[in-house]
């Protein structure tokens, strides 16, 4: 399993893309840093593209990665190693690279411009929306057989949780706004790793005050360590949860 | 003989396509096998689900006397030389072949095609640069790379210059003689005719005939398997 992780990881260093990737997110956060002296606002300003950049990439680079690792795949299926295997190495030798790239482009700058719980937050999140969206990539990519069909079906996915998914969740507000929505909101919140990423980051910024009653009802529960513990849970099945079912899924897949 | 390979009843559908209608056929260590037939007749999937590739609907494969069906170990005593190679696009020959090593956790044992294709020299070169024929002469060193009891090529001399493929007959020649079992797809009959032992011809995903290259010689009277071949499909009984 880490053998395969080894041969991927050396694989993706050396392509083009990840290092385009890398400086993107290493351009972003220091020209936030050093064009706002303000610290705080230099955060926000990175969770807001953070949000949008890193899922996009993530998926879509993973996917891409795996289809056209698909024969490279059929030659490890037929070498002597379980199948388990094989998909976790891909899943640890992709993940870490991409990581990577978020650790030197984003991870780095924050560390040396501001670090503070905020920064802590912004880099823990940052890395666990990664490998979301890296599991969700392995679950579009063994469902589907074509390459198009995959990253199609990927890109809809980062569609649907960054843009659609608050569209819903707006269209339930106003039809229920005469029920008290505070906690259904929470467990809303759970089902897109996206949100959960960004309240977590909002609410270590103390600007919650201007989310009104469900922001002061986050505060209390997110702010709290039940919640912390909570939303990092739930980052935890968004990871766990579409691998399974990839892996589920590969074991019974013909290449 | 020693049985190393039992297909019992083998099925194997792609959404409605039927590509293997119960097959069933055993190998035996020792030969070379060619699977001949159209295209589309299944060789590749029958090849693919010797080697846990594609997971059958229904039957069983025995290797060895055990089933195949969520294993891998057996994968060991296989070298598999596919039809069209993909490697990692930014890895070099060298590197790939020790990866495979270390995959394997088998040291390099028979470096004879390595040698006879010159690929050592050729070490540094990425993978994405290699031409087709290549890449392909990659791929017979690697299948025959740690000397394996059953090789399985799949149109094993296609995109192979003159040369390359002759090396490769030969190769095949000797370790048949070393008592392997050699399984071949191809559709060069000629070829087919030179290594041959056995024939085994499927045809929409059932076997028409498994016989020996003598029998079948035999039978038509033909002196050469292109003829053979001719005479035993046109013939109505068949």
């Amino acid at each position: 399993m880490l053998k395969i992780a080894k041969y991927i990881i050396l694989d993706i260093v050396r392509s083009k893309v990840l290092l385009a990737y890398t400086l993107l997110l290493l351009a972003i956060s220091l020209t936030i840093f050093l064009s706002d002296a303000d610290v705080t606002k230099g955060l926000v300003s990175i969770t807001t593209v953070i949000l949008i950049i890193v899922p996009l990439v993530s998926i879509v680079y993973a996917t891409t990665y795996y289809f056209n690792a698909a024969e490279f795949t059929e030659m490890l299926v037929s070498q002597p190693i379980s199948r388990r295997n094989i998909l976790l190495g891909k899943f640890i030798g992709i993940s870490s690279s991409i990581l990577l790239a978020f650790f030197i482009g984003v991870c780095i700058p924050v560390c040396l411009f501001a670090f503070s719980a905020t920064g802590i937050t912004l880099m823990i999140s940052g890395c666990l929306l990664t490998l979301s969206f890296i599991s969700l990539a392995f679950l579009t990519s063994t469902i589907t057989r074509d390459k198009a069909k995959g990253i199609g079906l990927a890109l809809m996915l980062w569609f649907y949780f960054s843009i659609i998914f608050d569209g819903l969740v707006l269209l339930f507000l106003t039809l229920f706004a005469d029920y008290p929505l505070e906690k259904a909101m929470i467990v809303l919140t759970a089902l897109n790793p996206i949100d959960l990423a960004r309240i977590l980051i909002l609410l270590q910024l103390d600007i919650s005050a201007l989310m009104g009653y469900t922001g002061a009802l986050y505060q209390q529960f997110f702010g709290s360590g039940i919640g912390i513990v909570f939303s990092l849970l739930m980052q935890m099945i968004w990871i766990i949860v579409p691998l399974f079912f990839a892996l589920k899924i590969f074991k019974k897949k013909d290449l | 003989m020693e049985k190393i390979i039992a297909v019992k009843g083998l099925k194997k559908s792609f959404g409605r396509l039927e590509v293997l209608k119960n097959v069933s056929c055993d190998f035996t260590s020792g030969g070379v096998v060619s699977i001949l037939g159209p295209n589309a007749s299944g060789k590749t999937t029958l090849i693919k689900s010797i080697l846990g590739m594609v997971i059958p609907d229904g039957g069983e494969i025995l290797f060895q006397g055990k089933s195949i069906l969520n294993t891998f170990d057996y994968k060991r005593n296989i070298g598999y030389m596919p039809q069209i190679g993909h490697y990692p696009d930014n890895m070099k020959i060298g590197q790939l072949f020790k990866m495979v090593m270390d995959i394997r956790q088998q040291d390099a044992v028979d470096t004879e095609l390595l040698k006879a294709y010159q690929l050592e020299s050729m070490y540094q070169k990425t993978m994405r640069t290699l031409s087709g024929g290549t890449l392909q002469k990659v791929s017979a060193a690697l299948a025959f790379m740690f000397n394996p009891d059953v090789l399985i090529l799949d149109e094993p001399s296609a995109g192979l210059d003159p040369l390359a493929a002759e090396a490769l007959k030969e190769k095949i020649l000797e370790e048949k003689s070393k008592g392997k079992l050699i399984m071949v797809t191809s559709h060069i009959l000629s070829e087919a005719d030179e290594i041959s032992d056995h024939i085994l011809y499927l045809f929409e995903g059932q076997i028409k005939f498994y016989k020996t290259l003598t029998d079948l010689k035999l039978e038509t009277g033909e002196q050469k398997l292109s003829k053979a071949l001719t005479q035993i499909l046109s013939s109505p009984s068949c």
